[in-house]
């Protein structure tokens, strides 16, 4: 298992590497004035041009100001944004209302995901199965900023049982729809996930061992049955991390939440590289270790993965 | 021997058993543990309705092995899933007949009271060990459920007896062994940790789906003999399902033939096969490679099996027969004495029997 | 001795019961299952409706979607305007109906460009192995490690739009962007595919006869390989076109004065207090063709995996 991780970490290195410089590259190498747009509507004055080029390296090779860049973020400093707050301070205060916002949200799929899954599966074919696949499938065809805006309007707005925005303490309460409308596709795939592996595995030979043995159905579906479904899951819920942190761009917009998300969209509405680029590579650092942990899950949950 | 004599023998012997499980509310009668009655069984699909049992008979006693033998598509499997009580429903449906266990029909049974049959009174061994085994639990775990499920055991007394019994089986370091999984041992190994599992609780029944066929041969021998011994240890009636003559010839009492669904032909063991009385268990003898007729023809059974949906009228037998007469395609024959203890479901069987 | 039994008896079934008229390939049986499906026909059917609204939108409305009738705004839908007007005035049953051109065209040239580079990556990775695998293989998983949505934005924001971008070069962006970052599931898929056919009786045969690479690829492989990537495209396109969207909402993806569902969304979601109806539209049908777009991959991959009968 050791060994498994350091190899696993060694091989992150040239994927973290890669995706940095795909960032980075995107960012600060492509035609277009990085200083555009922070003077206001005016061009910038050829000294703070100038100043600014000096100092994030850019008149040096690509390579050159990438390398300087990883040499920094290696210690940790992820550059200094438009407003003169270093990057690493703003993340480091914003992770934590996404963090929060993310884990509710992976609260969210796992309870109703999951439910509705196995309820679908163990009636498949019956009313509450098509119930089920409809409203997943709704779910998954309508925009998430479409589901956003308009429980936001009606939960909050005109019933008044959310509150509509979310304070910079980012309470339990104030993101319960947030977190709930950022894991609503996420929530539809669990459920058609679970459904599937449920009614797959309900006619394995293992769950007629399990009638054979003269268990009670209770037992041989919900143990025998759902500890083999939800491997495939779990791995799900990790990878979809990933896309919950992408997504929530949409939805602290949607709702005002002062996270990671609505710090990115500020700043590239700023156009400010610099916050944009330390942004994603951390967002992408966490998607990658989040990964590392769902595969060493898996090789807990499934005995026949071995990590040796 | 014959069924009578067996069938009497059987019933002495039962005696053992009968004080083993002297809790149970289940007491056979004369030694006759199970009789199916008349079964039939259809499956529902979308592409119409097969009939896959028409009209199954036969009876179980104490100490007593009955091998039923067939090739896929017979019958022979689902009349062992519904015995059990494990048939997929739907699609299967199990539309007339009974199956009486110590005098009680299963079918009818409410659910609850069924499923208690399932391990102490009648209990299974499925031919794919390593699909039939739970993959992500230990085997030791797979085990002591049973007694954690029927006997309400506390987990560690559990997995003692699951060590017993995983000795009993003859698993060599049971003890080190109880906490790994099933896709850690080989084939073999892990088809005795199915049959520990189906005789904890000392069963009365044990029914064995085709449990060596995945196997290497030498291993096939070995797993015959474990279960042979374990049926004369305890006095159980075994039901031994197979496509495989060579295998139930050392272990049967009784054989009973299907095809199509139906009991072809029924007989002591030693009786069928000095002198078939069915053209269709003829068939299978004659395709059975044999030293002293080296340098011959095998003979094979011309033909395929009949689609289940389509089942011929008359004898279902007829187009691959070569007795057949234009009598066999309209009047279908009934299993009927052909010989003293000795049945067949052929108009011909006599000319069989001769010839 | 029990070989010979068992080939003697025939195992063969259920291969007997089905041979009606000679063997049924995996693609006719496929077809067959399909045919029978009614989601397969409501999603062939909204789906030729959308691409049609694309191409002619003229067919479905004759009221001009730039006219904008500042004094009706906000109208209701009625007999005149059918789905009402919007903030601006624009007639919302036009301007949905136009709408069409920018989801499907981002859909299914996002769908082509990732498929095309995707397979033949994957081809390339599955097929030669060696070298070739590994370096497809990491550049995949670097890629994979930028989710897309986030990617999406970084590329649209790297590359801002002015109000004078012509449409076109606005669409084809999204759609650059939507490629460049989602090659890569399909050049895993396609790699397994590859790799799972590949070590098969007929593709050994046919190498073992002299076969080129690339006939053994196009003969053998790719009609074996392709179902597994086609299911999963056309999920796919149905993900583009909400992402689409989405990039609309952020305003880095189309924007006004183009006409686009994400836009129109976009634009009611400022009015949803007063006017819901100027969101309905527009949602509804992007909602639909991205349904309809699910359901059909579903439909297919229902008919070529008989376990999910």
């Amino acid at each position: 298992m050791g060994k498994y991780i350091v190899r696993r970490l060694l091989q992150m290195i040239p994927v973290i590497l890669g995706a940095t410089f795909l960032i980075y590259a995107m960012v600060f190498a492509l035609p277009g004035d990085p200083t555009a747009g922070k003077c206001g509507e005016r061009p910038c004055p050829p000294a703070y041009v100038a100043k600014f080029r000096e100092e994030h390296n850019l008149n040096d090779p690509l390579l050159v100001q990438y390398g300087k860049y990883l040499g920094k973020l290696a210690q940790g400093d992820l550059g200094t944004s438009f407003y003169g707050i270093p990057v690493k301070e703003e993340l480091a205060k914003r992770y934590v209302t996404t963090g929060k916002l993310a884990l509710m949200a992976v609260a969210w799929e796992t309870l109703i995901g999951i439910f509705a899954g196995v309820l679908a599966g163990i009636r498949k074919g019956k009313f509450i199965d098509n119930l089920v696949l409809v409203s997943t499938l709704l779910v998954i065809s309508i925009p998430v900023f479409v589901i956003g805006a308009t429980l936001q309007m009606f939960l909050g707005v005109r019933m008044g049982l959310f509150p509509v925005t979310v304070s910079s303490q980012a309470t339990f309460y104030e993101l319960l729809l947030p977190s709930f409308v950022l894991a609503s596709a996420s929530v539809a795939y669990i459920a058609r996930l679970t459904r599937a592996n449920m009614v797959e595995n309900l006619r394995a030979d293992y769950v007629r061992t399990a009638i054979a043995k003269g268990l009670t159905r209770r037992r041989a579906v919900g143990l025998h049955t759902l500890r083999n479904s939800l491997i495939p899951v779990v791995t799900y819920i990790g990878v979809d991390i990933g896309a919950l942190l992408g997504g929530a761009i949409v939805t602290e917009r949607i709702f005002n939440i002062q996270g990671v998300g609505g710090f990115l969209f500020r700043s590239i509405g700023a156009r400010d590289g610099v916050a944009v680029v330390g942004t994603v590579t951390a967002l992408v650092v966490v998607y990658l270790f989040a990964n590392l942990l769902v595969d060493l899950l898996y090789g807990v949950l499934d005995p026949r993965i071995s990590h040796d | 021997m014959t069924t009578t004599e067996s069938s009497s023998v059987a019933a002495t012997r039962g005696e053992a058993r009968r004080q083993a499980t002297a809790d149970s509310v289940y007491k056979p009668k004369d030694g006759l543990l199970l009789e199916v009655d008349d079964l039939f069984v259809e499956f529902h699909t979308d592409d119409g309705v097969a009939k896959a049992i028409n009209g199954v008979s036969f009876d179980l006693y104490q100490g007593e092995t009955l091998a039923i033998l067939g090739e896929s598509g017979s019958g022979k499997s689902v009349t062992a899933q519904a015995v059990m009580g494990i048939l997929d429903m739907p699609p299967a449906r199990i539309t007339g007949g009974q199956v009486r266990y110590c005098g009680q029909d299963l079918l009818t049974m409410p659910d609850e009271q069924r499923r208690k049959t399932r391990g102490p009174e009648i209990s299974m061994v499925f031919q794919d060990a390593l699909s039939s085994l739970n993959p992500v639990f230990p085997v030791g775990w797979q085990i002591a459920e049973m007694f954690r499920q029927h006997r309400g055991m506390n987990k560690s007394d559990a997995f003692e007896r699951a060590i017993k019994l995983m000795q009993r089986v003859q698993i060599p370091a049971a003890k080190e062994r109880v906490k790994a999984y099933p896709h850690q041992f080989s084939g073999g190994m892990r088809q005795r940790i199915m049959i520990a599992m189906a005789i904890a609780l000392d069963p009365a029944v044990l029914i064995a789906d085709e449990p060596t066929t995945a196997l290497d041969v030498t291993v096939q021998a070995q797993i015959m003999g474990l279960l042979q011994e374990l049926q004369e240890e305890r006095q159980m009636g075994l039901i031994l399902i197979t496509h495989d003559l060579g295998v139930v010839a050392d272990v049967a009492d009784k054989i009973a033939v299907m095809y199509a669904g139906r009991i072809v032909e029924r007989a002591d063991v030693y009786d069928l096969y000095r002198q078939p009385a069915h053209p269709y268990t003829k068939g299978l003898l004659e395709s059975i490679p044999r030293l002293d007729l080296k340098g011959q023809n095998l003979a094979a059974i011309g033909g395929l099996p009949p689609n289940l949906m389509r089942i011929p009228p008359g004898c279902a037998f007829n187009p691959r027969c070569r007795y057949a007469q234009p009598l066999c395609t309209q009047d279908r024959p009934e299993l009927r004495e052909v010989l003293p203890s000795r049945e067949a479901a052929c108009h011909f069987s006599e000319e069989v029997l001769n010839g | 001795m029990t070989e010979a039994t068992t080939i003697a008896v025939g195992q063969e079934t259920h291969v007997a019961e089905a041979s009606e008229g000679g063997a049924r390939s995996l693609a006719s049986d496929a077809w067959r299952q399909l045919k029978k499906n009614p989601i397969f026909w409501v999603s062939v059917v909204l789906i030729a409706i959308f691409v049609l609204m694309a191409a002619v939108p003229q067919l479905f409305t004759s009221t001009d979607p730039t006219e904008a009738v500042l004094k009706d705004a906000r109208m209701r839908p009625n007999a005149d305007a059918w789905f009402g007007r919007d903030i601006q005035g624009y007639d919302i049953y036009a301007r949905t109906i136009y709408g069409a051109r920018a989801s499907i065209l981002v859909g299914v040239f996002t769908t082509l460009g990732t498929v095309i580079l995707g397979s033949a990556l994957g081809i390339i990775a599955g097929f030669s192995g060696g070298w070739a695998d590994t370096l497809v293989s990491r550049i995949t998983d670097i890629f994979l490690a930028i989710p897309l949505l986030l990617g999406g934005i970084l590329f649209m924001a790297t590359f801002p739009n002015n109000a004078d971008s012509p449409y076109i070069v606005v669409v084809l962006k999204v759609v650059l962007a939507l490629t460049i970052l989602g090659w890569p599931s399909l050049t895993r898929l396609m790699r397994s595919s590859v790799m799972q056919v590949k070590p098969n009786d007929y593709v050994q045969a046919a190498r073992a006869l002299g076969a080129s690479p690339w006939r053994i690829i196009r003969s053998h492989i790719l009609p074996n390989a392709m179902a597994p990537v086609i299911v999963v495209a056309t999920i796919n396109l149905g993900v583009y076109i909400s992402v689409e969207a989405t990039l609309s909402f952020l305003g880095i993806g189309l924007t006004p004065p183009a006409i686009s569902w994400g836009v129109s969304i976009s634009d009611a979601l400022v009015a949803l207090r007063t006017t819901p109806h100027i969101l309905l539209f527009p949602s509804l049908f992007l909602s639909l063709t991205v349904l309809a777009f699910i359901m059909l991959g579903d439909a297919v991959r229902d008919a070529f995996d008989p376990k999910t009968r």
